[in-house]
């Protein structure tokens, strides 16, 4: 009885495989490779919800090149081997030449090996390492894009906006030395912020993982009579340093990255502090309202009530949309002529307006977000 | 005298040998070492004074959080001669037992829910204070149960076992407080029963407004500091008087002194013990709520480095003296935040462990410790 019906399940899987196959034969076939479970499953729902939202609005429009898009969806769990696993079967089962994903960058890395050597374009959302698009030699990896700034980006955009909107000229940088993501955003705001004509009045590095006390660096800040601070840490640490600091009478304004964006952040202690994220909601531009009306309309959350896009949900919406606009002016679903066709392209995305540099990474702009009051509310949107 | 050899000295086994030939080389780079740190010191005291009180003030608030652990690390150890490691946890579950009770149950606020007439000032004060109490009960009980379930069945056996079975509960509160039920693995906002204010000093005291730049040079502090200052300082001071004049006192002196002998003069010993581990609990739990509001994150393994330190501050001290503790936290405080200002941030943890290295080697019986006899 067992082998029967386990024949019978294979049976059927092969002929639903062979209706699969003959139903749609122009179809234009993208993978999204997202982390469905594992660790930050959260990340992986947003991802897919985003990516496909685009490639249903380009259906309704009538496809790419006259062909329908077909997404086939795989779990590849932010980590390597199922994420490697994913991508052979994409692209040697599937026949895909065009991979959406994945979201860390541990997974990303090894899929872009695969992609890069079977020549399939690869566009990932949100992987920042820089060796996502950049093999050992420091070569570009040919056929692998991102849709996301990497994060030296961040501290350079950091120091822009302090030097030329909040006209800070002697900043203090405090950055966790044992953390990379933290580091590389420090010592980009430090080399922009002096090339501009500013000065560091200071740098002090900590512990972050065990270190609760700031109050010996923050009584440096104010003996260095600095009139900014960048720590580009995690929410965490930054709770911590914010309420120390007003503890201390400074008032000069904080400043970080997106680890700074959660729910957790103590807006009370880090009030008048700013951070640069990828997108915010309420920024006014008609690229970013409409994209949150039309997934408000397509995905509901548990009350029913329209879901708001994350950052990771935007950067998918736009992998999917660089992608596809890439294809449609190749005129051909030809992984050279895209590849081709996406260097050279000029997109007006949710998160800002695309180029892509000689890496693959977007030249892009990233949105301020000031916390004040309470809130965290749009303050700029800084292009690069 | 039934336990010869205690912790640090049988550490230090070579401390009775015969100097080894080369042994100016080891004291003369401790000197060294130590002229160094004293020119840096002074060199900066002059160079801006205020500063430099500043952070003895920053080191005095650290150091006191420590000397309230170190007073339970020192006590247990007084009496049954066990470096109890799981006291830090214990002031994590301290800080967390506030948090619910704060978060969740609005306790602070019971007195102005009830009696709404009261003054809003006296209310914080009260509801507060509850706040801390509870906290306190929640880590005497929890030190309790600890002391029952892993100590007890171990008085008998060696004490490396016992020692082994702290580091065990130790780690069962850290992971155990990160499932995802208990307290979850998440950095934690902490919700204080009272609002933090600052001062700063300058020709008399102003307090710091949001948003209002202060002048230069001057001295801020915190109605925290001022709590935790005047909290450690009762805390020895109850703690001296409880060994030195209570009945209870001169029972833990007499089971610290020779455990059987206090049995046959009708000392219930176990009883004994029990209550000091937890007396020392309640402290560390007052302690772990003190914490949390001065830094006002708390995660499940808040209390390893702190308990760590004031394990340290307890050997410099001389471990199992009251007072030793005390001065030990003291200067731990001031090394901490001293290394933080004059040398590096990173420094902070390797300056303080170096200082057990150090005591151990050329005064393993630290400041006030006496190589036996009297304890606790």
């Amino acid at each position: 009885m067992k082998r029967f019906l386990s024949l019978t399940a294979i049976v059927l899987v092969l002929v639903a495989a062979l209706i699969g196959c003959s139903a749609a034969p122009k179809a234009l076939k993208v993978a999204v490779l997202a982390p469905l479970s594992g660790p930050v499953p959260t990340f992986g729902v947003s991802t897919r919800d985003g990516a496909l939202l685009a490639i249903n609005e380009w259906n309704a429009k009538g496809g790419v090149l006259g062909m329908k898009i077909t997404p086939i969806v795989e779990d590849s769990q932010c980590t390597p081997d199922p994420a490697v696993n994913a991508a052979n079967k994409v692209i040697n089962q599937d026949k895909v030449h065009y991979i959406i994903g994945e979201v860390c960058s541990k997974a990303s890395i090894p899929i872009s090996e695969i992609a890069n050597a079977a020549k399939v374009i690869q566009i990932s959302p949100t992987s920042t390492n820089t060796t996502v698009t950049v093999d050992k030699s420091g070569a570009t990896k040919a056929y692998i894009f991102r849709a996301c700034f990497i994060d030296p980006f961040q501290g350079k955009v950091g120091a822009t906006f302090a030097f030329n909107n909040l006209k800070a000229k002697n900043a203090f940088v405090m950055y966790d030395q044992s953390n990379d993501y933290v580091k590389g955003l420090a010592e980009a705001f430090e080399a922009t912020f002096t090339e501009l004509g500013g000065k560091i009045a200071g740098k002090e590095s900590y512990n972050g993982a065990t270190d609760t006390d700031f109050s010996a660096i923050l009584t440096k800040v104010k003996s260095a009579k600095a009139d900014f601070v960048y720590l580009p840490d995690y929410y965490n640490v930054v709770n911590l340093a914010t309420k120390q600091a007003k503890a201390k009478g400074i008032t000069v304004p904080f400043m970080g990255g997106d680890g700074w964006d959660s729910s957790d952040l103590d807006v009370k202690a880090a009030d008048n502090g700013y951070y640069t994220n990828h997108y915010d909601a309420s920024d006014p531009r008609p690229e970013v309202q409409n994209f949150i009306k039309a997934y408000g309309a397509a995905y509901k959350d548990d009350k029913g009530n329209p879901k708001v896009p994350d950052a990771l949900a935007t950067l998918a919406y736009d992998a999917a949309n660089l992608l596809l606009t890439s294809i449609q002016n190749a005129k051909a679903d030809n992984t050279d002529k895209v590849k081709v066709a996406m260097e050279g392209i000029s997109f007006n995305a949710v998160s800002g307006k695309i180029t892509f540099d000689a890496q693959h990474n977007p030249v892009k702009g990233a949105v301020i977000i000031r916390v004040k009051g309470g809130k965290k509310d749009f303050d700029s949107f800084v292009a690069p | 005298m039934p336990e010869k050899t205690d912790l640090p000295a049988a550490l230090s086994g070579t401390a009775r040998r015969r100097r080894p030939p080369l042994a100016w080389v080891g004291n003369g780079f401790l000197i060294i070492v130590a002229l160094l740190a004293a020119y840096i010191l002074v060199s900066n005291l002059a160079r801006s004074p205020m500063v430099f009180l500043q952070n003895v003030l920053d080191g005095l608030k650290l150091g006191c959080v420590y000397a309230l652990i170190a007073l339970g690390y020192t006590m247990v150890y007084g009496i049954v001669k066990l470096i109890n490691f799981a006291h830090g946890d214990v002031f994590m579950v301290g800080a967390f037992a506030s948090f619910y009770s704060v978060s969740q149950f609005n306790l602070h606020q019971w007195p102005q829910m009830l009696f709404p007439a009261i003054p809003p000032g006296l209310s914080i004060v009260i509801g507060s204070l509850t706040v801390i109490l509870l906290s306190m009960v929640v880590c005497t009980l929890l030190a309790v149960t600890i002391e029952r379930v892993a100590y007890k069945p171990l008085r008998e056996a060696p004490r490396i076992a016992a020692l082994i079975t702290a580091i065990g509960v130790s780690f069962f509160l850290e992971f155990f407080g990160a499932l995802q039920f208990v307290f979850s693995p998440r950095f934690i906002p902490y919700k204080s029963p009272f609002d933090q204010t600052a001062w700063y000093i300058q020709d008399g005291i102003h307090p710091i407004v949001a948003g209002q730049d202060i002048p230069d040079n001057t001295i801020t502090f915190s109605n925290i500091f001022l709590i935790i200052l005047v909290a450690a300082v009762v805390v020895q001071l109850f703690l001296q008087f409880l060994v030195r004049r209570t009945k209870i006192g001169v029972a833990m002196r007499a089971a610290s002194f020779d455990k059987p002998t206090a049995r046959l003069m009708g000392i219930n010993v176990d009883r004994v013990i029990s209550f000091t581990f937890a007396i020392g609990a309640a402290f560390a739990g007052l302690g772990g709520v003190l914490y949390a509001i001065a830094y006002a994150s708390i995660w499940t393994q808040l209390g390893i480095l702190p308990g760590l330190k004031a394990f340290v501050a307890a050997v410099l001290g001389g471990i199992g003296s009251l007072p030793g503790a005390f001065v030990g936290a003291l200067i731990m405080g001031q090394a901490e935040s001293l290394t933080m200002a004059y040398i590096s941030t990173p420094m902070r943890d390797a300056v303080a462990f170096t200082i057990l290295i150090i005591v151990l080697l050329v005064k393993p019986t630290g400041i006030f410790g006496e190589p036996a006899g009297e304890k606790a």
